[in-house]
């Protein structure tokens, strides 16, 4: 199937800015679906609110448009009620680790499968450019015109730290590992995170003075190393990218329909 | 296998936000924007099909038809 048969497109051109990483991750993310050969109707994408968040309204799956910081929240409901549907929740860095925080960490602890994409431009993109949890120590937004003074979360470390069965990191810089560590978590059977460092040229990029997106995506390719890479040692402050969990832990549906069976035994 | 061979970029001029990207990192330096600001490929002979235009356009608004898979569809 073409990539061109996942998407509706009576909706383009899309809404987003022009050079927005969040072009780039939907073009990722319909070639790993494309690659493993998902059927649109096994695949339920659900969102919440932010510029990232109009992914679901591009794509012909079974979409859901939900509320700021709960995409996770509605997944969890769908995925209890119907085991078998490839659950996909992309969501912005405020979306994900502001409001939506608590709900991340549980849901990781609670390893369901699904697949959990964390857009990260290191800006509330949508409402104007306010820092977010991601923003980190020192750079500009709107809210911050004179320095953020907040330090950021590592999301790799904190879905590690969480418990989630699966963890990656990539950029938008770097299509073709974006589209296999997509890939590997979506076949994944457990809580995946995948953060993609993306770029908002917009708000993130202007107030920072970034450049344009494509200085921004240099800026990706130059400042991240594969993990475990001799380079990291060197110079600490490279990003690493790549696969960093990857294990098998009882699910949380499996699991629940053993306690179906247990109780229907009455022991 | 044989090497795929170029049939054309088709570009959505509708879709296209001539954000450059394609142009900038294109191995070849095959793509340039029109005066319409939108993507079109200047130097077509100089394409190895690598297809990274394709894949990294945030406006899903190029594709690369090579030979072989345009054979297939005809
Ligand atoms: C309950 C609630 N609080 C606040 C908002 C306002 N709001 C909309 S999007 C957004 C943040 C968007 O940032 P992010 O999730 O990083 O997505 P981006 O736009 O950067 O892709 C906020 C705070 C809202 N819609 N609902
Ligand atoms: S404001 Fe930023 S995140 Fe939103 S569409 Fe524009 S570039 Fe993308
Ligand atoms: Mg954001």
């Amino acid at each position: 199937m073409a990539v061109k048969d996942y998407i509706r497109e009576r909706f383009f051109p899309h809404i987003w800015c022009s050079g927005c990483g969040h072009g780039m991750v939907l073009n990722g993310l319909l070639r790993a679906i494309e690659k493993i050969g998902l059927d649109k109707n096994e695949i339920v994408m659900v969102s919440g609110i932010g510029c990232s968040a109009r992914i679901s309204g591009y794509v012909d799956f079974h979409t859901l448009h939900t509320i700021h910081g709960r995409a996770l929240t509605f997944a969890t409901g769908i995925k209890m009620s119907r085991p078998e549907l490839k659950l996909i929740v992309p969501m912005g860095d405020g979306d994900a680790l502001a409001i939506g925080g608590n709900h991340f960490i549980h849901a990781a602890r609670r390893n369901m499968d699904m697949t959990a994409i964390v857009i990260n431009n290191r800006i509330y993109g949508m409402t104007g450019g306010q820092y977010s949890p991601l923003s980190g120590y020192g750079t500009m937004s709107t809210t911050s015109p004179y320095s953020n003074i907040d330090h950021d979360f590592d999301v790799v470390e904190l879905s590690v730290a969480a418990g989630a069965s699966f963890v990656g990191r990539t950029t938008t810089y770097h299509v073709k590992q974006m589209a296999d560590i997509l890939g590997q978590a979506i076949v994944h059977k457990g809580f995946s995170v995948v953060e993609i460092m993306s770029q908002c040229p917009t708000y993130f990029g202007r107030q920072n003075r970034l450049g344009t997106a494509i200085d921004m995506l240099e800026h990706f390719k130059e400042n991240t190393t594969p993990v475990g890479s001799k380079a990291k040692q060197k110079n600490p402050d490279l990003v690493e990218r790549g696969i960093f969990v990857q294990k098998k832990m009882p699910e949380y549906c499996d699991e629940y329909d053993k306690i179906i069976e247990r109780a229907k035994k009455g022991n | 296998m044989k090497e795929p061979k170029l049939k054309e970029h088709v570009i959505n001029r509708d879709w296209c936000k001539g954000c450059s990207i394609c142009v900038y990192f294109c191995p070849n330096k095959v793509l340039e924007l029109d005066d319409g600001d939108k993507a079109f490929a200047k130097r077509p002979e100089d394409c190895i099909c690598c297809k990274l235009c394709e894949f990294r356009c945030p406006d899903l608004a190029i594709e690369v038809i090579t030979y072989r898979e345009s054979e297939v569809i005809l």
